[in-house]
C-alpha cells in the first residue's frame, strides 16, 4: 500500500516537472541511402519510418520502471543491464530533480527495447539512425558538409561531460530531430550487425582475412571519420553494457498511428 | 536484396571499423584473465609492472629469469596544454603523451589490464608492437568507456616498440596521442649506462594553425593530406627545454630510448652537438656506431647512447627542420660539467640550424586574429613575454641566457644599450660579428615577420627582464627604427 502512494505521488511529481515531455514522433522520408560501409555504390533502402523529436529523458525512463519493476535498478538481471545500470540515479525511482530533462543514459539495448515495447515503438535500426542523422539544420545531405562534419567531430573528440545537457538544446535537423549529435551516442536495434555474424569467435577468420586498413578501400568516403567513430563505438558494445554517455530514442513503423 | 548488400559492407569494413579485434563478450568476461596464461605463468613470480611518464624510464631489469607482469594502463580523454595558450583534448594511455613506458624482459608473460575510463567518449584498444598475435592485441583490448579488458601474451623478441590505439578511426586515435614505448630487454639486458631517458615524436593537426590559442579541435582535412602544424616531442612544444630540459653530467653516458607516434611523419632524430656513440637501429638488435641522424619510421623506434665529453645545451631535433624551429620539435639536455676546450672548439657553432621564429608561419588568405593591443607598460610585459616564448626562447632560452657560443645572451647584456637597440634587432634582424657581455657571436639573426605592436611588447618584455635596465618600445618607436 505504502508503495502505490510513493508511487502515485511520484507520478504526480513527474507530471509537475514537465515529464510529460515532448515524445512526439517526427516524419523521416526513407529513401535510398549510401552507408558508410557500403562498398562502391551498394546502396540500402530506408523505408518511410517515424522517430522521436528527443532523446528518451530520465524523467520518461523513471515512469517506465515505475510500471515495470524488473527494469528497477535494484532487480534488473545482470544478464540485462550490467551494475552501471542507471548509477547517475540516486535509487530505484529517484534522481537529482534538475535530471528530469537530460536525456537518460547509463542504459542497456535490452533496457532501452523494453521501454520501446512498452509504448508500442522500438529502437531506429541503424540505417534508419544513420539516415535522419545525415541531416544537418537545413539539409537532409549535411554529412556532405564539411562544417556540419567538424561540428559533430569536434563533439566526440571532447570527454564525456558529467552531466548531459536538456534534450533538445543542441540542434533540430531539417526533419524536426533535435540532438542527433552532440549530447550523447544513442542505441540502435542491430548496433552490432554490420560487424557481428551471431558467433564472434567465427568471425574471427573473417576478421584475419580484413587485418586492419584492408577496409578502407572499400569504404564509400574514408574521410567521414564521425560515421566511422560511431560504427566504431557500437560495436565496442554487448546488449548488456551501460555507458555514462549512451541512451536512446525510439522509432515506430509508419503504420503505427493506425495501430494505436 | 538488402542482406547480400550489407554483407559486402560487412566484408568492406570488418576490420577497420573494429580496430583489428573481436567483439568483446556481451556478458562481460572481460573481467576475468585469461586461463591459458595464468596456466602456462603460474609457476612464475609474479609482479606489478612500474610505469612511467615521459621522459622518465623505469629502472633497468634485475631478473635473471622471465616473470609475469601485470600491466595496468588507464585511457584517459582529457584536455591539456599542447603549446603555449595552446591546449587540446588528448586521448592518452595513462594520463599524459605519450603513454606509459613499459619495461619488461624477454620470456617475460604479461598480464595486460586495459581500463577506460568511464568519463571517455569513445571506445579505445592497444596495439602493442612487441605482442606477436592478431592485430597486436588490439583484438582483445577493444573496450567500451567504462570497461576494462585483459589479455595476455608472451614477449618473444627483445627491442624496443611502438604501442598505439587502433581503434577506428585509427589516425585520429593516435592523432589524439595514443602512443607509447614498450621495452623488452634482452635476456642478458642491456649495458649498464648512467642514465636513461624516454623521448617520443609525434604531430598534431589542428582547426588553427601553429600559435593560434585557444582549445583546439582535430582538423582531419589537415591530417588527411599530411600538414602537420605541431611536431613534438613528449606531446608538447617546450617539453623538454629550460627547467623542463633533460639533465646530465660531463663523463655520463645517457641512452634515450626515442620512437614516433607519427601518425604520418618519419622523425630524421639528431641531437645538436652530439654524435651517437651507439644507435640500435629501429629499436632492433643490431648496432650501429658514430650516427649523427638516425631515421625512426611513424610507428617505429629507436635506441641511441653518447657519452657526454663536454659541459653546455644539447639541442634534440628532428632534423627536418622547420619541424624543429617552427612546429616544436626541439628538446634540450643540459649537461654540467668541466669545460673541455679541446671537445669544445671548432664545430660547435653551427649556423645552418639557427632558428627562424614561427612568426614567419603566416598562410596568405587566412587572416590572423586581430591581437590584443597593449595600453600600458604592464599589459606590454604580459603579451611580450608569450610573443617571447613562442619566437625567441627557443635560442635566447626562457631566462634570456642564450647558449655560449651560437646564441647571444639577453639577460644583462652590455649590447642592450637601450631599448631601441631591441626592437632595431628584431624589427630588421642582425647579420655579423658582435660582441655580447665579452664574448664574440657571429651569427644571423633573421627579421621576424611580427607587427609593430608585437615587436613593441617583446621588446620591452626584454629591457624589463633578467636584471636588464627597464624601458618601454611603443609601436611608434618600432616604426622608426624598422628598416
Amino acid at each position: 500500500m505504502g508503495t502505490q502512494v510513493i508511487e502515485t505521488l511520484l507520478l504526480l511529481t513527474l507530471s509537475l516537472l514537465g515529464s510529460g515531455q515532448d515524445s512526439s514522433l517526427v516524419f523521416i522520408p526513407g529513401g535510398e541511402m549510401t552507408p558508410f560501409y557500403s562498398v562502391g555504390s551498394q546502396q540500402v533502402r530506408v523505408e518511410p519510418f517515424l522517430l522521436e523529436a528527443y532523446p528518451v529523458t530520465n524523467a520518461q525512463f523513471l515512469r517506465f520502471v515505475l510500471r515495470n519493476p524488473k527494469w528497477r535498478r535494484s532487480q534488473v538481471q545482470r544478464v540485462f543491464a550490467e551494475k552501471n545500470y542507471l548509477a547517475h540515479w540516486t535509487g530505484d525511482l529517484s534522481f537529482p530533480p534538475e535530471l528530469a530533462d537530460r536525456p537518460v543514459v547509463n542504459i542497456s539495448w535490452f533496457a532501452a527495447r523494453a521501454f520501446g515495447q512498452s509504448i508500442d515503438r522500438r529502437l531506429p535500426t541503424q540505417d534508419e539512425w544513420e539516415l535522419a542523422a545525415q541531416a544537418s539544420e537545413t539539409s537532409p545531405q549535411g554529412s556532405d558538409d564539411p562544417d556540419f562534419r567538424q561540428r559533430i567531430l569536434t563533439w566526440y573528440s571532447r570527454p564525456t561531460a558529467n552531466v548531459p545537457i536538456p534534450v533538445g538544446s543542441v540542434f533540430q535537423n531539417v526533419y524536426g530531430v533535435h540532438d542527433l549529435h552532440g549530447l550523447i551516442w544513442e542505441w540502435v536495434e542491430d548496433y552490432n550487425t554490420v560487424l557481428v555474424t551471431g558467433d564472434s569467435r567465427g568471425d574471427g577468420e573473417l576478421n584475419r582475412q580484413m587485418y586492419c586498413a584492408a577496409g578502407v578501400s572499400g569504404t564509400l568516403d574514408p574521410g567521414d571519420y564521425a560515421a566511422y567513430m560511431r560504427y566504431g563505438f557500437r560495436s565496442s558494445l554487448g546488449p548488456n553494457y551501460t555507458v555514462k554517455n549512451l541512451g536512446f530514442r525510439c522509432a515506430a513503423d509508419m503504420a503505427w498511428k493506425e495501430e494505436r | 536484396m538488402k542482406r547480400i548488400t550489407r554483407w559486402g559492407g560487412l566484408l568492406a569494413c570488418l576490420c577497420l571499423l573494429y580496430g583489428c579485434q573481436q567483439p568483446s563478450s556481451p556478458s562481460g568476461a572481460a573481467s576475468t584473465p585469461s586461463q591459458s596464461t595464468a596456466q602456462s605463468s603460474e609457476s612464475l613470480p609474479e609482479e606489478v609492472a612500474m610505469l612511467t611518464h615521459a621522459p622518465e624510464v623505469p629502472p633497468p631489469i634485475t631478473r635473471k629469469s622471465p616473470a609475469k607482469v601485470v600491466v595496468k594502463m588507464e585511457v584517459r580523454e582529457l584536455q591539456g596544454e599542447l603549446a603555449n595558450g595552446v591546449s587540446y583534448t588528448y586521448w592518452t594511455f595513462g594520463g599524459q603523451v605519450p603513454g606509459q613506458f613499459i619495461r619488461i624482459r624477454e620470456g617475460d608473460h604479461v598480464e595486460f589490464h586495459l581500463q577506460n575510463h568511464p568519463d571517455s567518449k569513445m571506445p579505445h584498444n592497444i596495439d602493442l608492437h612487441a605482442v606477436t598475435g592478431p592485430g597486436g592485441g588490439a583484438e582483445a583490448s577493444f573496450t567500451a568507456p567504462g570497461h576494462e579488458s585483459i589479455f595476455a601474451f608472451k614477449a618473444l623478441n627483445p627491442g624496443l616498440y611502438v604501442y598505439h590505439c587502433a581503434t577506428a578511426p585509427v589516425g585520429m586515435h593516435i592523432a589524439n596521442g595514443m602512443y607509447g614505448l614498450i621495452l623488452v630487454e634482452p635476456e642478458a639486458g642491456l649495458p649498464k649506462v648512467d642514465r636513461e631517458y624516454y623521448v617520443m615524436q609525434s604531430e598534431f593537426y589542428t582547426k588553427g594553425k601553429f600559435g593560434a590559442p585557444g582549445l583546439q579541435p582535430f582538423s582531419m582535412e589537415k591530417a588527411l593530406e599530411e600538414h602537420a602544424d605541431y611536431v613534438v616531442f613528449n606531446g608538447s612544444v617546450g617539453s623538454m627545454v629550460d627547467e623542463k630540459a633533460l639533465t646530465a653530467k660531463v663523463g655520463e653516458t645517457v641512452r634515450l630510448y626515442v620512437g614516433n607516434g607519427g601518425p604520418n611523419l618519419t622523425s630524421s632524430f639528431h641531437v645538436i652537438g652530439e654524435i651517437f656513440d651507439k644507435v640500435y637501429t629501429e629499436g632492433g638488435t643490431s648496432v650501429n656506431q658514430n650516427v649523427q641522424t638516425t631515421l625512426i619510421p611513424a610507428g617505429g623506434s629507436s635506441i641511441v647512447e653518447f657519452k657526454l665529453e663536454a659541459p653546455g645545451t644539447l639541442v634534440l631535433v628532428d632534423h627536418a627542420i622547420f619541424r624543429a624551429f617552427n612546429k616544436g620539435a626541439l628538446g634540450m639536455m643540459k649537461v654540467e660539467g668541466e669545460e673541455n676546450p679541446l671537445v669544445y672548439s671548432g664545430k660547435q657553432k653551427d649556423i645552418v640550424y639557427l632558428p627562424e621564429g614561427s612568426a614567419v608561419q603566416d598562410i596568405p588568405g587566412e587572416p590572423a586574429p586581430a591581437p590584443p593591443t597593449a595600453s600600458n607598460k604592464e599589459e606590454r610585459v604580459a603579451s611580450g613575454q608569450v610573443i617571447y616564448k613562442r619566437n625567441c626562447a627557443a635560442c635566447h632560452q626562457v631566462d634570456g641566457s642564450g647558449i655560449k657560443g651560437a646564441f647571444p645572451p639577453l639577460a644583462k647584456a652590455d649590447f642592450i644599450t637601450s631599448p631601441s637597440v631591441v626592437a632595431e634587432t628584431v624589427a630588421n634582424g642582425l647579420t655579423g660579428e658582435i660582441r655580447v657581455n665579452g664574448e664574440i657571436y657571429n651569427g644571423v639573426m633573421p627579421k621576424l615577420s611580427l607587427s609593430d605592436e608585437e615587436i613593441a611588447n617583446v621588446s620591452t618584455y626584454v629591457v624589463n627582464s633578467w636584471g636588464n635596465k627597464g624601458g618601454e618600445v611603443t609601436p611608434g618607436d618600432v616604426a622608426k627604427v624598422k628598416k
